[in-house]
């Protein structure tokens, strides 16, 4: 499929089902779904959506796309460096949307928003997931929003067709592990290190008894992130889960970037290391 | 009117605010720390070593001290409830200690905390040091430079400083950084929060922690004030004084601060001038542009420079009991040169925001009694005063 055929048939289904129509197909092919992450607006909002492009060429399955917040609680040093250069550069909410949706559009790939609570309350739940919807997104994440907080929006982005993502983490138990799959999100974002993101050297021992927990109470697809940086990392995570997240790993190549075409070569080298370490 | 909460409800609510925002890696913890608090804060072993901590140590109960000079040169009758003569020189101990006794009764060894004008700093440090745990606070590298001898009290008793560049440098940043923090460490290490805000169960807890000031109000004054007057940045000492006398008539005002002025942009009054969202994990009143971006406040005061407010202030606006206004910088320093002249007290700028207001509405409140929480000492302010004053 062209990327625009992909983007028109990704109109006949929505948010949800394509998030789904993911982990469906990378599992026939035995590998992982890998979702980069990338901050709207990097290295400026007019480049932005070219280093997405670059990304899909070389094998990303979908995206996170980052709206950048001035407080990000769950962000370590990188990406927290990565929103502020957006927001300076003008990546401002409407903006950063416009990118995803051209993201979304070129690129024909699932898209999500990555964002916080803040952002998502200001504009309203319904009228924030309306505008995700109109811009072709697949659904979103939002940091700071455990289940216990995520009803309101999870209704709205349901009637938006959105999937919306719900977290557990390395310290959740059984009980938590329990609510969030009642609450039947599109995936679940395992937090794979305790702290922020960022990138590590070495691999929590206890990721792996995080997705067993799950597995034994839900086969809802169950997605790694925080803390995978590396192609071992990325392969090891792809043994383990049915997707994984690499952030930081990229924001800091395009923030260490000598400009828009360096970064995008950059980014294509280690997302093709990554794609590749997906296939288990 | 809508009565006070004992406890907010079963998701961290007072009314619509508050609430637990927080990364999940952190809510099992936030769960732990509601169940640990509300068992420690009924069994009598405990509360009695808190207690008598508070007295032998802290050296409550603090005065409340009728100030002549200042009732006379202002026409209104002023007592002031001396916070400033708690050891370390602020309330901020009351909530610390009581915090790091629960964290040694959790068996965390390590402490954290975020301070802006090094009041909670300080105190943090000094609770670790009397309990026997390690100690690291955040704070921003713009606070650090203006709040200099609290930083060197901090190094003193023990404490790791921790510099916070990010954003303004200020408290906003500092409580961001320490929340990072305890992500990461969050099995070993306890996050001693410094005010009324993040998520549940902070804000209760630290309101409980502090409750003791207006309690001691009640078991000291013969008859009520009028009105009860406390500085709000998180809102700490306010609330540690409102909730014991919410509901009881007396009228209970809290000051924000309003900088250079609320039409310059330049404040921190996020009940007066900000609008409902979401920040460090608890739904408030607080700054923020259209996108939901958090604004920088400003204040003279480092305690007060801070773009939220407890959630428990901002029921006790919505639903009237309480009312909140602010002074300027300008009014905080007269106010610390007024107070100093009459009654030979040098308070704490952010303190000085709540005499500030006594003294700018005297006239309407001429012959009422007025409760004012002098919630610190202004040592740490020196070099600001020399400067500006």
């Amino acid at each position: 499929m062209t990327n625009h055929e992909r983007a028109v048939a990704a109109r006949m289904r929505s948010g949800s089902e394509r998030i789904a129509d993911l982990f469906s197909v990378a599992r026939e092919e035995n590998r992982a779904v890998f979702l980069p992450f990338l901050t709207a607006g990097l290295p400026s909002p007019a480049s932005s959506p070219r280093l997405f492009a670059a990304m899909a060429e070389a094998g990303a399955d979908g995206f996170e796309v980052g709206i950048p917040y001035s407080d990000p609680l769950m962000d370590g040093p990188v990406i927290c460096r990565g929103s502020e250069q957006a927001i300076s550069k003008g990546a401002t909410l409407d903006r950063s949307l416009a990118i995803l949706g051209e993201v979304a559009e070129n690129t024909g790939l699932p898209s999500l928003a990555m964002t916080y609570a803040n952002p998502v309350f200001r504009r309203g739940a319904d009228r924030f997931c309306d505008r995700l919807a109109e811009a072709g997104a697949a659904g979103l994440i939002v940091a700071d929003l455990p289940f216990d907080e995520a009803r309101p929006l999870g209704e709205a982005a349901r009637r938006n067709g959105l999937g919306l993502v719900l977290f557990l983490a390395l310290t959740s138990g059984y009980n938590r592990i329990r609510a969030v799959a009642e609450a039947a999100p599109s995936f679940i974002y395992a937090v794979a290190n305790l702290g922020v993101t960022g990138e590590r050297r070495e691999w929590s021992g206890r990721v792996e008894r995080l997705v067993e927990g799950i597995r034994e109470v839900t086969d809802i697809p169950v997605v790694l992130g925080v803390g995978i940086s590396t192609p071992e990392q990325a392969a090891i995570a792809a043994g383990l889960a049915d997707g994984f997240i690499v952030g930081t790993a990229l924001v800091r190549r395009v923030l260490d970037s000598s400009g828009e075409e360096d970064a995008a070569r950059s980014l294509a080298g280690l997302v093709g290391e990554m794609a590749s370490a997906a296939r288990r | 009117m809508r009565a006070r909460l004992h406890r907010p409800d079963r998701r961290g609510r007072f009314g619509e605010f508050g609430g637990r925002f927080a990364p999940e890696t952190l809510m099992t913890a936030l769960e732990e720390l509601e169940v640990e608090f509300a068992a420690a804060w009924a069994d009598p072993l405990f509360l009695g070593e808190y207690h008598r901590l508070l007295e032998l140590y802290v050296g409550r109960p603090t005065p409340l001290y009728p100030a002549h000079r200042l009732s006379e040169r202002l026409g209104v009758e002023v007592w002031l409830k001396r916070e400033d003569l708690a050891h370390t020189g602020a309330h901020k101990i009351n909530n610390a200690l009581g915090q790091g006794l629960l964290a040694h009764r959790m068996g965390k060894p390590r402490i954290i905390a975020e301070t802006g004008a090094g009041q909670h700093g300080v105190a943090t440090a000094t609770a670790a040091a009397v309990l026997g745990l390690e100690c690291q606070v955040y704070m921003g590298e713009v606070d650090i430079r203006r709040q200099a001898p609290n930083v060197s009290r901090m190094q003193i008793l023990g404490a790791d400083v921790i510099g916070v560049a990010s954003g303004a440098g200020t408290l906003k940043d500092a409580v961001s950084e320490a929340m990072r923090d305890w992500a990461r460490t969050v099995e070993e290490t306890q996050y001693v929060i410094g005010s009324v805000v993040g998520p549940h169960p902070f804000p209760w807890m630290v309101r409980e922690l502090q409750k003791v000031i207006g309690d001691e109000v009640l078991r000291q004054s013969e008859q009520l004030p009028d009105v009860a007057v406390a500085c709000v940045g998180g809102g700490s000492n306010a609330i540690g004084m409102f909730w014991p006398l919410a509901g009881t008539g007396v009228e209970l005002v809290g000051v924000e601060a309003g900088g250079e002025g609320i039409g310059t942009g330049r404040h921190g009054a996020s009940i007066g001038a900000g609008t409902p969202g979401i920040l460090h994990g608890a739904r408030t009143y607080m700054l923020q542009d259209d996108d939901g971006q958090v604004l920088e406040a400003h204040s003279i005061s480092a305690g007060l420079d801070y773009p939220g407010v407890g959630p428990e202030h901002s029921y006790f606006q919505e639903v009237g009991l309480a009312r909140y206004v602010s002074v300027t910088d300008r009014e905080a320093l007269e106010a610390v040169r007024l107070l100093a002249l009459t009654e030979g007290i040098i308070p704490a700028l952010e303190s000085a925001h709540a005499v500030a207001w006594v003294a700018r509405e005297a006239a309407s409140l001429r012959h009422k009694t007025v409760l004012v929480n002098l919630s610190g000492r202004g040592d740490k302010d020196m070099e600001m005063l020399v400067e500006r004053l």
